[in-house]
Order: C-alpha cells, then sequence, then structure tokens
C-alpha cells in the first residue's frame, strides 16, 4: 500500500496548494490569537472559520485530485494490483496530506496559544472533518465521470453541509417549536459532521450557558466522557460510510 | 492459455460484446481485427479487469481472474493510447510499475536501450510526444517476461523503424512460448507477425482460423483480399 501512497503524496507535494494551505491555516490561527483577548475568544473565531474553509477545501481539492489522477489510476489498474489498495491510497495520500497541512497551520498555534481540552477538541475535530470531506469528495468524483459534474455536485455537499442544513434545521425547530424537541436536535446533529463537531468544541467553551434547554441537554451528554466518545464514534462513521460506498462503486465500474 | 466464454458487455444500450467465446493458446501471435466499435479494445480491457463484464466469464490457465488481481502478473499490456500521470518522469514511471511488480524475476530491458530511452529519463510524460509514450508503453508491457501480452494497435504512432524493432521483439517473443494478441488494422503487418487471425464483428467472432486457411478458404494469395472477401460474402 504504501509504495503507491508515496508516489500519491509526491505528486500532491509538487502541486503546492498543500503548501498554500498550510500557510492560510497558519495566517489565520496566528491572526485570530493574536487579535482576539482570550485564548478562549481565539478559538471561538477560529472554530467558525475552520468548520466553514476545511471541508470547502478538503472537498475541492479532492474532487480535483481525483479527476487529475485519472491516468495514474488507468495505469495502475492494468498492472497486478487490487483495485481498492490503488483507491484507499488515492484517498490517504489525499487526506494525510491535508491532515498534516491541518496540524501545522492549526495544531501547532492551537498548542502555542490555546493549549488545553478543548484546543484538542478543535484539532480533532478539523482532523475528522478533512477526512470526512475528503470522503465525500471521493464519492462525489465516482458518481461521475465528468470532471464540472464531480466538482458540482462536491460543491453542491459543501453548500449542504456547512449552510442549506443549518437552514433546515433552523426551520424545523422554528416550526415546532411548541413540543419537546430536545432529542430531535440531537439527533439533527449527528446528521451533519460539521454541526457535531461544532457542539463538540462549544460545550468545551462556557458559552454552551446561553443555549437554553437543547444546550443543557448536549452538555449532559456531551460533557461526559461517555457521551465525547459517542460523538466520535459518529464523526468515525461519517468517514467509513461514504468511503466504503465511494470503494465499492471504484471496483465495480469500468476504467 | 485463455479462454473467454460467453462474455458479455453493454454500454447502456450498446451491446460491444455479445456472448464471446474464444480460445488462445501459447506460443502463437493472435490478430484481432474488426471494424471500429466491433469490441476489440473492450475485450482487451475485459481480460485486463479494467472493464468488468455484465455476464461471462474468463479463464487464464483455467482459472477465473474476474475479481482477481496476481494474475496480471503474467500479463503485459500496451494501450492504444497510453494516458500518463503528467508530471512524472520517465524514469518514476518505470521505477513505480518495477516497484508494484517487485516479484518479477526477469526484467527485460531491450526495449529500452533499442529505443534509447535511457536519454529521456527524465523527461516529463506531459512533454512526450505521441510516438514516444508508444515507445515507454511498448517497453513497459515487455518489461517484466510476461506469458501474455496485449498489444493494442502497437505500431499506429511509431515510426517504421521503431515499429519494425517491435515486430522483431514480438516474434522473438512468440519463440520463447508466449500468447501475443494484437489489435490492428494494417493487413499487412499482420500478415507479417501473426500466426491466427480472429475476427470480431458486433461483438461476436465472425472467424477465427490461421492465416493459411483463411487464405485458402478465400482462394486468394494476399491476406487483404482474403479477408475483405470472406467479410462480403457472409453479408
Amino acid at each position: 500500500m504504501n509504495k503507491i501512497i508515496k508516489y500519491v503524496l509526491y505528486d500532491i507535494v509538487r502541486n503546492k496548494i498543500v503548501v498554500a494551505y498550510t500557510l492560510f491555516l497558519l495566517l489565520l490561527s496566528i491572526g485570530l490569537f493574536n487579535l482576539g483577548g482570550s485564548p478562549d475568544k481565539g478559538l471561538l473565531s477560529l472554530l467558525n472559520l475552520v468548520l466553514l474553509t476545511v471541508p470547502l477545501i478538503s472537498i475541492v481539492f479532492g474532487t480535483t485530485h481525483f479527476y487529475n489522477s485519472y491516468e495514474f489510476m488507468e495505469l495502475l489498474v492494468s498492472q497486478p494490483i487490487r483495485r481498492s489498495r490503488i483507491f484507499l491510497s488515492e484517498y490517504l495520500g489525499v487526506s494525510l496530506s491535508l491532515s498534516a497541512a491541518f496540524l501545522l497551520g492549526v495544531g501547532v498555534p492551537v498548542l502555542l496559544f490555546a493549549p488545553g481540552a478543548t484546543g484538542l477538541y478543535l484539532v480533532l475535530t478539523g482532523l475528522f472533518v478533512t477526512f470526512i470531506f475528503v470522503a465525500l469528495a471521493f464519492l462525489a468524483s465516482v458518481i461521475t465521470r465528468d470532471k464540472a459534474k464531480g466538482i458540482g455536485i462536491a460543491l453542491l455537499l459543501w453548500f449542504y453541509f456547512a449552510l442549506i442544513y443549518d437552514g433546515i434545521v433552523l426551520f424545523i425547530l422554528y416550526s415546532f417549536g411548541d413540543y419537546p424537541l430536545e432529542y430531535a436536535t440531537l439527533a439533527l446533529t449527528a446528521l451533519n459532521p460539521v454541526d457535531l463537531g461544532r457542539v463538540l468544541v462549544l460545550l468545551n467553551l462556557d458559552v454552551s450557558a446561553m443555549m437554553g434547554y437543547t444546550g443543557a441537554l448536549y452538555k449532559s451528554i456531551f460533557g461526559s466522557g461517555w457521551g465525547v466518545g459517542l460523538a466520535f464514534v459518529v464523526l468515525l462513521l461519517w468517514v467509513l460510510v461514504p468511503l466504503l460506498a465511494s470503494r465499492k462503486v471504484f471496483q465495480t465500474r469500468d476504467l | 492459455m485463455i479462454a473467454i466464454e460467453n462474455l458479455s458487455k453493454t454500454y447502456g444500450k450498446l451491446a460491444v460484446l455479445d456472448n464471446l467465446s474464444v480460445r488462445f493458446e501459447g506460443g502463437r501471435v493472435v490478430s484481432i481485427i474488426g471494424p471500429n466499435g466491433a469490441g476489440k479494445t473492450t475485450m482487451s480491457k475485459c481480460i485486463l479487469g479494467m472493464v468488468l463484464p455484465d455476464s461471462g466469464d474468463i479463464k487464464f490457465n483455467g482459472e477465473s481472474v474476474l475479481k482477481k488481481h496476481a494474475y496480471r502478473r503474467q500479463i503485459g499490456y500496451m494501450p492504444q493510447i497510453g494516458k500518463y500521470p503528467e508530471n512524472m518522469k520517465i524514469r518514476q514511471v518505470i521505477e513505480m510499475v518495477r516497484d508494484i511488480r517487485k516479484d518479477a524475476t526477469v526484467i527485460d530491458e531491450e526495449l529500452i536501450g533499442l529505443y534509447g530511452l535511457q536519454n529521456m529519463y527524465d523527461k516529463r510524460m506531459g512533454s512526450l510526444s505521441g510516438g514516444t509514450k508508444q515507445k515507454v508503453s511498448a517497453a513497459l508491457a515487455f518489461m517484466f517476461d510476461p506469458q501474455v501480452l496485449i498489444l493494442d494497435e502497437p505500431t499506429a504512432g511509431l515510426d517504421p523503424i521503431s515499429a519494425e524493432i517491435l515486430k522483431c521483439k514480438i516474434l522473438k517473443e512468440k519463440k520463447k512460448g508466449k500468447l501475443i494478441l494484437i489489435t490492428s488494422h494494417i493487413m499487412s503487418e499482420v500478415e507479417e507477425v501473426a500466426d491466427e487471425v480472429m475476427c470480431l464483428m458486433d461483438g461476436t467472432v465472425k472467424f477465427h482460423d490461421t492465416i493459411k486457411e483463411i487464405k485458402q478458404q478465400a482462394n486468394e494469395e494476399r491476406l487483404s483480399r482474403a479477408i475483405a472477401k470472406i467479410m462480403n460474402e457472409e453479408d
């Protein structure tokens, strides 16, 4: 497996987008920590920006990389090597390099300016979101052969998870405000990895007191080690489901 | 050596391969001919596992190849149009494939030498001409001393000298008992290197005979004429 990852990584490092991404994250983190008065404020602003940009860059970069590696995969498919190995090497190559960029760009500043459990959750959430959105990117890429369509689907997925989903949740909460919605909200959060990550980090900051009953419920669940563990299991599912689905499609299609 | 059994493949509504059954034995050069879109490339890609058939089976030395990968150690493939990652150098492509096929005991670098590819090792694949890419494809196909060679229009982009080198190499490998499948449209070339001709039409075998038999059957001296005659007769 690592033989092929080596060549995938080599290809990614050469196209310099990952280097630019690292620098961008680094600037963002250092800037936000220096702007805000307390490290907590810095973390909060960083969280919001990370949850917006990391999914976008992961999904767009993942999709374009997949289409640009078509020739590479075609070359390998006629060699004595399993298709799933080619696919997973591509996946790991992309997600590991983006994760490395994230660790350098966000992980190191967080460690310097705001070390602690909240910072750790933020970094873990960012890493999970990277893996999740690269998996979604690969899913979008195996669905269609057309590069423009693939990137379109990828962008739609990002819009959905980053913007539209929150609108839908707000709409539901508003329309059914007369009913007890605590557990429903909890379920709705689990259905969006970005929201799940956000709640996970927010509850470790003191702002959760402002979130009312639902916030209290969240606090009682995510405040415990068991609840945090469960949240990470759900995030892991969010990585595995699109990844395995796209691997299945990749294995049963013609090249 | 390779047996294709009732192979079918459709793209949308178009049946590219229609219940195709055929056997190929070692030590022979088989030329696969047929009109454009007859399913020649699809058949080779099915053998390689790049295209997955809808039904039917392909057996390599008696074992089904579907969903397997190890058998490809014994196959060298030269695609019609070699597509390579643009920013990899020739050296890296060759090293990578060697890395993947590490367990190959014999490394045959004859074609690399004859085509002078060493002098171009540091050129990017994206900057190469079509013909040079073909040379790289040919060198890679023959490199690991495979039992089966699948060459898809191998001489189409090559200059006459390089094409001649390739033909000599094909005949040399045939003597070692290998099976060589060539798709080609150039009849003179088919006559030069092939022992058998298999004609595909609309996804099924139109005929599959030795060159001698085909000439006798049609009562013609030249292969191209003989084939044209057979194809017209049956229409």
